[in-house]
């Protein structure tokens, strides 16, 4: 990976439109029952103005930003080489269906760690006011990305 | 669900483990939801070409359940305000019906100021710690 991308922020895209069905769909493909991701009574008996997201939905939003980032050819990153590392949420307020959200990516390291690289970016997410609404933390290792891991054979 | 409040809550308390499968079907789904269709959670062969023992799970699937976890304990007056994992080994998920099980238990590290608490929790499929230093931070009612 080209260490010279440190640093580099991915400013916002196209708003991400939060839908009840999508956080419907995301709920059923985490296998989670919950009727906070489904039904809006529920959700508002529980004092939130509309159906809730789970609290790993961002990375639907912090994922499409970020891959900008992946996908750019001068980044240097082999995607089937990838696993994920680490993953952090930092949340200022739950997301609700009706939220209308912009990620801010910015690459804040890339390192080796043994024969693998590790690049971390940060995500801000925020509401169509302006308010930050979520910060993620992700941290990807690529699998034998080190510099020199090849020439050795590796992996 | 049930409703945990702050005051009945004491630090070092664990938290009842919970069993999730996951299948093939599952990461199809959750390919097609997350938006993240990288080869190594559908396809086998080249799972294999790049060195992994078979396709395995998107690691924001096992944070998924972990989240689960956290959210089924805490119930819906609770606000869920940080939840980070390290991935530290793969969910390894077979061709098959059974696929693989992640099972999810957690301990009220420490309780802080306003009504929140730390959970630590931690994740295993097999053999395999799947998830460590996860931690979630909690405001309860």
């Amino acid at each position: 990976m080209n260490r010279e991308y440190v640093g580099r922020v991915y400013p916002p895209g196209k708003p991400y439109e939060v839908s009840r069905v999508k956080i419907a769909e995301f709920a059923d493909a985490i296998g989670d029952p919950n009727p906070l991701y489904r039904d809006r009574e529920a959700a508002r008996r529980a004092g939130f103005a509309d159906v809730v997201a789970p609290p790993t939905f961002p990375i639907v939003i912090s994922m499409t930003a970020s891959g900008r980032a992946v996908a750019d050819p001068g980044l240097g990153l082999n995607y089937a080489m990838v696993v994920h590392g680490e993953q952090r949420f930092e949340y200022q307020r739950p997301i609700v269906a009706g939220d209308v959200l912009t990620a801010e990516v910015t690459i804040t390291d890339i390192r080796d760690a043994g024969r693998n690289a590790l690049m971390t970016t940060r995500t801000r997410i925020r509401d169509a006011g302006g308010e930050l609404v979520c910060t993620a933390h992700s941290t990807l290792v690529e699998r034998g990305g080190a510099a020199g891991a090849q020439a050795a054979g590796a992996p | 669900m049930t409703a945990v409040r702050w005051d009945q809550v004491a630090a070092g308390a664990e938290l009842a483990p919970a069993s999730y499968p996951v299948t093939r079907l599952s990461l199809v789904k959750y390919c097609g939801a997350s938006g993240d269709f990288n080869v190594i959670h559908w396809n086998e062969r080249i799972a294999r070409s790049v060195g992994l023992p078979d396709v395995i799970a998107h690691g924001m699937f096992t944070m998924a359940q972990a989240g689960r976890f956290v959210t089924d304990w805490a119930g819906p007056g609770a606000v869920v305000e940080e939840l980070g994992v390290r991935f530290s080994s793969p969910v390894v998920v077979p061709d098959d019906d059974a696929g693989a099980v992640i099972t999810v238990s957690g301990q009220v590290e420490e309780k802080l100021d306003r009504n929140r608490i730390v959970l630590a929790l931690t994740a295993r499929s097999g053999d395999a710690k799947v998830l460590t230093r996860a931690r979630a931070v909690v405001r309860l009612p």
